[in-house]
């Protein structure tokens, strides 16, 4: 059974591997666009103008209350007809929306809404003291928000922002839907050419499971990390 | 055509797709909710022998996605076929609705007894301990002083997974359920309209406002003494 998944031609070991490969490349992707859209939400959503926090409160309302596959569908047709659209209009061929760019864009856009909420949560729970301090003594905004805010943000948004690190890696099955060749999608394949569905989609599963449980250990690592030098109480 | 055009002509199909969804979710949480409470426990009290298996579970659950469980269990089945067939069960996996239907149900059971867990840990001991003072039985004990408090502790996490359920129903469309979903992507295959998902996208955003309403008028009810300053 397990040349099954044998590496090369005799085996499927090979095109799982690249299946895992556009998996991680995914999440991997979505991380850096889905932090950026986090921070900026969280900025909006702690601004002193009621319009701006209306705006980011619609938005993390909308993407956590959608399916992540319909914002999927949304982003992969809507951009799709929207590109096509923009292509007809000044005279171009049409072009095909790249599935991967899609489920980056997706993932990492639901990734932000959600860590939006985490990220206004550590930046209310700074001290003000500290920002007034950092004040006091002349630091720049900018040093103030690298130097002494991301520091402790960091140490208060890690645990939440870790969930939202596994529930990505799992999302991205999603994209197998879309017909990008992920994961899920090799797996599908293999599934379909040898009969033996069971067997490959447990692997998936195994994977995928040995990827979160990595993620775990990882992140205890990281917040143990970034909580160095932190009293505890009672301990 | 325009959203409003579109809403008139298809309308009945979205009431269609919503009322699977809500099947779905529903049923799926209320069958986990009778599941979980019992595991939870032993996951909590239990044996190693048993404690282990559940532990196992819930991290097998978690760590998954839920589509590669839909897929392990609706085309997965397919491979044991004749064994089932024997056993007269091929009938129930056959069809996507049960399949989608079990995934969920132990996919929520597993979230559900991660939460309970975390409230059967927040009763006092306290209020154990008078428990047993005054002689409860260990049945009476759960019933009528550990779960009722656990269940109110628990109750917002509940709230939170019973809408993941309903987000993660959407995923019964890509085994040919016509759920809301579904039903949404039938409607955009015929018309190419993006304001078929617009559609979609507010009955989502409607049902889950409902839900998190509902759940805390039920909060309101369970823990009234919390409430008592005319704050709701």
């Amino acid at each position: 059974m397990f040349d099954l998944f044998a590496y090369g031609d005799a085996g499927w070991g090979d095109e799982l591997l690249a299946g895992l490969g556009i998996t991680l490349q995914l999440a991997l992707l979505a991380l850096p666009l889905g932090l950026l859209l986090g921070f900026a939400f969280s900025t909006l959503s702690l601004a002193n103008s009621g319009s701006l926090r209306l705006v980011a409160r619609l938005y993390t309302t909308t993407m956590r209350g959608l399916p992540e596959i319909l914002t999927l569908f949304v982003i992969y047709n809507g951009v799709g007809v929207l590109l096509n659209l923009v292509m007809k209009s000044i005279g171009a061929d049409p072009v095909e929306f790249s599935p991967m760019l899609a489920g980056v864009i997706a993932l990492g856009m639901v990734f932000g809404a959600f860590a939006a909420e985490v990220l206004r949560g550590a930046f209310q729970s700074l001290d003000p003291g500290q920002t007034e301090a950092a004040q006091a003594i002349g630091m720049t905004p900018m040093q103030i928000f690298t130097r002494v805010k991301v520091p402790q943000v960091w140490r208060f948004a890690l645990p939440g922002l870790g969930n939202l690190w596994i529930n990505l890696l799992k999302d991205t099955a999603l994209v197998s839907v879309i017909a990008l060749d992920d994961l899920m999608r090799m797996t599908k394949v293999a599934a379909g050419f040898t009969k033996l569905p069971f067997n490959f989609y447990l692997a998936a599963c195994l994977i995928y499971w040995i990827l979160c449980l990595i993620s775990e250990a990882g992140l205890a690592k990281m917040e143990r990390h970034a909580n160095r030098g932190v009293r505890r109480a009672g301990s | 055509m325009n959203p409003i055009e579109l809403l008139i002509q298809y309308w009945p199909n979205y009431l269609e797709g919503l009322w699977v969804t809500v099947q779905l979710a529903g049923v799926g949480a209320i069958l986990a909710a009778f599941l979980a409470p019992m595991l939870a426990i032993v996951r909590l009290n239990g044996h190693p022998v048993f404690s282990i298996p559940v532990r196992i579970y819930v991290s097998f659950i978690r760590g998954t996605p839920m589509l590669a469980q839909l897929f392990l269990i609706y085309y997965g089945s397919g491979q044991f076929r004749p064994f089932l067939q024997e056993w007269g069960l091929w009938s129930f996996f056959r069809e996507p609705y049960n399949c989608a239907m079990l995934t969920f149900v132990i996919s929520s059971t597993a979230y559900q007894i991660e939460i309970l867990r975390g409230g059967l840990m927040g009763v006092p001991a306290g209020e154990v301990e008078a428990a047993k003072a005054v002689g409860m039985s260990p049945v009476s004990l759960y019933r009528r002083v550990i779960f009722p408090h656990a269940y109110r502790i628990a109750w917002p996490a509940l709230g939170n997974e019973v809408i993941l359920l309903i987000k993660a129903s959407a995923l019964a469309s890509v085994v040919t359920i016509f759920d809301l979903l579904g039903e949404t992507r039938l409607i955009f295959s015929k018309t190419f309209d993006l304001s078929a998902y617009l559609w979609a996208a507010l009955l989502y955003l409607a049902l889950t406002a409902v839900l998190v309403w509902g759940w805390r008028r039920a909060e309101i009810l369970l823990s009234p003494q919390f409430f008592k300053s005319g704050r709701t």
